[in-house]
């Protein structure tokens, strides 16, 4: 039952991009476009689970036991790091069109803060390996909600008469922010 | 004590060479064939990622010229020489490009073109030129505060002391961003070889022109006339040579009553003709 908690409050409650702000970075910049947004999604939700799982392992098999925890920063880099060039990898073999698509914003989700962020979470929490993949998958799962949504929203203001001061990205940040408080509605939520 | 600070370094050194293994495997599974001229391609370039090609740098140009939809001499800062390399790459032969440099299309001096207005504002051409069109008295000419000069990567154009922007010609490399920037046009790319070039592109009709700069085009006709090879002709009173038809024969130059149709693309040597 738990894990369920944990999904549904990663997804909804603590939504990483609009609850707690992190990863805006590829949210603002991979957002034009519904398909690009998907594909960024998938591609984070790729890595932070995986991430999840490795850094798990890295925290209690490797630097607990040798009393190093405080390398879990560096540590966490590295692998967040390793897997993104894996990501880059395979993107780039299977789907070239989106590879383009994502440009550099691929290789910055190595500094995208959401990815070490769900693995810092999870140390946090005390999750187990369970719930540590569940949350990283829920975290992700929530970032692509929410920066597909935002594509949606962005492609429809494209082509909406919006006043000339608001135009491009003064109007997308305004968007976010509504989007921010709509979410803000599921922190009421009381869960079991 | 020595094992607290070599059990990390161990550690971390493990994780990244654990790491660097799995990707290098990794990279050989996802191997892309790559066309193996296209690093060719981007090592004879310049490098300088300045974007006067018109792609969003050396990369995007190399693969765009491997793949045939770029032609091997559009490189604007490698000239000549970067065109041949590549060309020897491609197998395929390079046209005789010129190398093209910024040249100022304006002679019009603090003394010969006088102010018509203060200006107290940003040292910027293009803030300048919000305020009615910045201070100077002809509509066309430099301004003088050196936008061209800021937005060059090469620190290839100085501000001389009659106010007029000077190129050197050995760092500029005809990137084109003093081009863009330039909000009175007066940047242009020339051909080096060319000596001959009408310093001046005011449209103004002749009265109006030769009031507001000393050495300004009145669009009078007489280089026109002059020439024998049907290179230059005044269009919208203002005199405009073909370089492909131009022979460098100096006629022009000489007819030229208002002293605008340099002879050199060296400012300085123009001077000293004019005997200024």
């Amino acid at each position: 039952m738990s894990l369920i908690f944990i999904l549904i409050s990663s997804i909804f409650v603590n939504n990483f991009v609009l609850s707690r702000f992190l990863g805006i970075c590829p949210f603002l910049g991979v957002s034009k476009k519904v398909e690009t947004a998907l594909g960024m999604g998938a591609a984070v939700t790729f890595v932070m689970a995986l991430a999840s799982a490795i850094t798990y392992v890295v925290q209690y098999a490797i630097l607990e036991p040798l009393n190093l925890g405080y390398l879990q920063t560096i540590a966490f880099i590295l692998v967040v790091a390793a897997l993104v060039q894996f990501v880059e990898m395979i993107i780039k073999k299977m789907t070239p069109s989106l590879y383009q698509a994502l440009g550099v914003f691929l290789p910055l989700i190595t500094t995208n803060c959401a990815v070490l962020g769900v693995a810092f979470l999870n140390i946090q929490y005390e999750y187990n390996f369970i719930e540590t993949i569940v949350n990283g998958i829920g975290a992700a799962l929530g970032f692509t909600l929410a920066i597909v949504l935002f594509a949606g929203v962005r492609e429809r203001l494209e082509s909406s008469e919006i006043p000339m001061a608001f135009e491009g990205f003064p109007i997308a940040l305004l968007s976010a922010g509504l989007m921010a408080i709509a979410f803000l509605g599921f922190s009421g939520m009381k869960l079991g | 004590m020595l094992n607290a600070i070599l059990v990390p370094i161990g550690i971390i050194s493990a994780f990244g060479l654990l790491f660097g293994i799995g990707l290098a495997i990794a990279a050989k599974v996802f191997e892309v064939p790559e066309d193996p001229r296209i690093p060719l391609v981007r090592a004879a370039l310049p490098g300088a990622n300045c974007g006067g090609c018109g792609f969003p740098g050396c990369d995007a140009l190399a693969g765009s010229i491997v793949e045939g939809s770029a032609a091997v001499d559009v490189c604007p800062v490698g000239g000549g020489d970067t065109a041949a390399a590549i060309a020897k790459i491609m197998g395929k032969e390079a046209g005789s490009a010129v190398k093209k440099i910024a040249t100022v299309i304006c002679q019009g001096t603090c003394e010969t073109a006088p102010n018509r207005a203060d200006y107290y504002g940003e040292m910027d051409c293009r803030e300048a030129m919000i305020a009615s069109g910045g201070a100077k008295g002809c509509r066309y000419g430099c301004m003088g505060y050196g936008t061209c000069k800021s937005v060059c990567p090469f620190n290839a154009i100085s501000m001389g002391e009659d106010g007029l922007p000077k190129v050197d010609p050995d760092k500029c490399t005809s990137c084109g961003k003093c081009v863009d920037a330039c909000p009175k046009s007066v940047m242009n790319l020339v051909p080096i070889t060319q000596e001959i070039i009408v310093k001046c592109h005011n449209l103004d009709k002749g009265k109006i022109a030769r009031l507001s700069c000393t050495t300004a085009c009145i669009g009078c006709g007489a280089c026109e006339k002059a020439c024998n090879f049907d290179a230059i002709k005044v269009e919208n009173n203002c005199a405009k040579i073909d370089y492909d038809k131009c022979r460098q024969c100096y006629e022009c130059v000489d007819k030229c009553p208002m002293n605008c149709i340099s002879g050199d693309i060296d400012y300085g040597k123009l001077t000293a003709r004019a005997g200024l």
